[in-house]
């Protein structure tokens, strides 16, 4: 099941003033897995997945993407590699319609500079039916008018739409009920199905076991450890994220 | 199999009804009928009102503000305001005077200028709200101060006179429609603004420009971070709604033969009324250019139809006051509803 790395950090770190938010992690994405990051508040996940978006950069450490070594300096270089992150408070424009959210900042136009709506219309509908998201009544409906779960999985689909091939997912189910989290958990692991390599970032332990191949977990900016889903249990994880020994003590780094 | 679902009959007809509640369609409707209600209460207490001649005046009348709203619609969409295109629309109408009286430009090229010197002081607008990160509010107010000192100082204080520049007026006064239709004596200004509300809704509603209006004024933030160069595009609309100011100016300028370089403050007060009374959210993400120049006429027709009732001007500008604060009422009543 293990196959090469798509995404791979390599002792990466990341200061903000006198906060140091990311020490040395290394963390490693693979196609057609979901990767679980876990940690406390505070544990750097946010830092770090906002270092590979492209929102800023790492002070330190090395990004190797399909094996080449890459500087990504804004979102718009993360998604032309084919990384997409889906936020926490959703990316999504509520007035707009579901069809224009998804081609948000990627509208397809006519030679005279009319959108063209109807080719985005259909493809935005291929997309939703290729991710089995059928619950919408009509892909028109401005996306304030849909539910917890349909938007979540809005934005799941924007991000996947365009061949991208590492999707990172921030807490994609904080805010929803028991079946609109099926519903997006569903679709999370789909998407791993198909061959994307997944990022989940949860609190919800019981999320990450349902899904995820394997975890990584960080502790107040260092890499604990990466763990196989199979081979370990919630009360490994809970400890790990809570009292995990540090591989490395902050200070400590040049005597390892 | 999901295409089929997404388009069955049932969400069909449960979609029209959500739209109605939940879009401003139903603000616009309201302005649409507070306007026929204002036109047949007004024809029937007054029968000069309903004359070819005074509808003629109220379309004239309505142009200018028309026009103005239109521009500022973009700016309050995205969730923000333009308080210069008053003074702006001056700044224009007395560059075009200086282009075409002082340095012999052909008018034509004289009328283009001037509608891009509009074009220019709305791009500044954008550049200091989106670079320098000044609140838009702030960042118009100054434009007004400057453009508006900026068009006394360079008319030096008088008015400029289009009287040596022969079918000027023409552009505002003259009538193509009627040199066609003899009876329908539409003066050049009002088709002016209706193509220029059509070329609006256009832009709006068909473009990518008007596609990122509404994402700005919906969520800046999701916007940017879809990797839509939102600093580029806010400096769009300001430059947009300046260059309808620009156009303005020209409007103005040959409606009265000449530039008068006192004028223009408080013409961006009666535009963005006519925009909110057409239903467009001083929120954001949602708003019309059918609603505006509904919104346009509805204070025109007021205004005139109170003329001819012989109510004075003042209690004019009261009721107009009213009528303001009971449209975003019923603005806010509805979103209230919705959400």
């Amino acid at each position: 099941m293990s196959g090469q790395p798509i995404l791979e950090l390599r002792g990466v770190s990341k200061r903000f003033g006198a906060v140091q938010a990311l020490t040395n992690v290394d963390f490693r994405a693979i196609p057609g897995e979901v990767m679980a990051l876990v940690g406390d508040n505070g544990a750097g996940k946010s830092t770090l997945i906002k270092g590979v978006a492209g929102i800023y950069p790492f002070d330190e450490g090395e990004v190797y993407f399909e094996g080449r070594r890459v500087t990504i300096h804004n979102p718009r270089e993360a998604s032309a590699l084919g990384i997409e992150v889906v936020y926490q408070d959703l990316a999504l424009a509520d007035n707009l319609d579901v069809v224009a959210n998804m081609f948000l900042g990627r509208e397809q136009v006519s030679r005279v500079g009319r959108l063209s709506e109807l080719e985005m219309e259909e493809a935005c509908i291929r997309t939703l039916s290729g991710l089995s998201v059928t619950t919408l009544r009509s892909v028109r409906l401005p996306v304030a008018a849909l539910s917890g779960g349909q938007r979540q999985s809005i934005a799941v689909a924007k991000a996947v739409m365009w061949n991208s091939k590492v999707v990172i997912l921030d807490e994609p189910t904080a805010a929803l009920g028991v079946a609109q989290t099926r519903q997006v958990l569903d679709l999370v692991r789909r998407l791993a199905d198909s061959g994307l390599a997944v990022v989940l970032i949860s609190h919800n332990l019981h999320d990450i076991f349902e899904v995820s191949d394997r975890i990584t977990v960080l502790r107040l900016g260092y890499l604990v450890r990466e763990m196989v889903v199979k081979e370990t249990d919630y009360e490994s994880v809970v400890r790990e994220m809570t009292a995990g020994q540090l591989n490395r003590v902050p200070g400590m780094r040049d005597h390892e | 199999m999901t295409a089929q679902v997404l388009e069955s009959p049932q969400g069909k007809s449960k979609i029209k009804i959500e739209n109605v509640l939940y879009s401003p369609a139903l603000q616009r409707v309201l302005a649409f009928a507070a306007l026929i209600v204002l036109i047949v209460v007004f024809s029937i207490a007054s029968p000069n009102f309903l004359q070819f001649r005074n509808i003629t005046g109220i379309l004239l009348a309505t142009a200018v503000n028309g026009i103005l709203a239109l521009g500022v619609t973009f700016v309050i969409i995205t969730a923000g305001i333009d308080l210069s295109i008053g003074t702006v629309m001056t700044f224009s109408a007395v560059m075009t005077g200086v282009f075409i009286t002082r340095w012999g430009f052909d008018p034509l090229l004289g009328v283009l200028c001037g509608i891009l010197s509009g074009s220019f002081a709305g791009m500044i607008n954008g550049i200091v709200i989106a670079k320098m990160k000044v609140p838009p509010f702030v960042a118009t107010l100054g434009m007004m101060y400057m453009a508006k000192g900026l068009a006394l100082i360079i008319a030096e204080l008088r008015p400029i006179y289009f009287n040596d520049v022969p079918g000027f007026s023409t552009i505002a006064t003259g009538s193509v429609v009627g040199s066609i239709l003899p009876d329908f004596n539409i003066p050049n200004a009002v088709m002016i603004m209706f193509i220029a509300a059509i070329v609006g809704s256009f832009i709006l509603f068909k473009t990518i420009l008007g596609r990122y209006t509404f994402a700005l004024g919906s969520n800046e933030e999701a916007t940017r971070l879809s990797g839509v160069n939102v600093d580029l595009w806010k400096i769009a609309v300001y430059t947009l709604s300046g260059t309808f100011a620009g156009l303005a100016g020209v409007v103005i300028a040959a409606r009265l033969n000449s530039a008068q370089p006192a004028l223009g403050q408080g013409y961006e007060l009666d535009a963005i009324a006519a925009v909110v009374i057409g239903g467009t959210s001083l929120s954001g993400g949602e708003g019309s250019i059918l609603g505006t120049i509904i919104g346009a006429f509805v204070i025109s027709v007021l205004t005139n139809g109170l003329r001819i009732l012989s109510v004075p001007q003042e209690w004019q500008i009261v009721v107009t006051g009213v009528i303001i604060i009971v449209a975003v009422y019923f603005d806010m009543v509805r979103r209230r509803r919705s959400r």
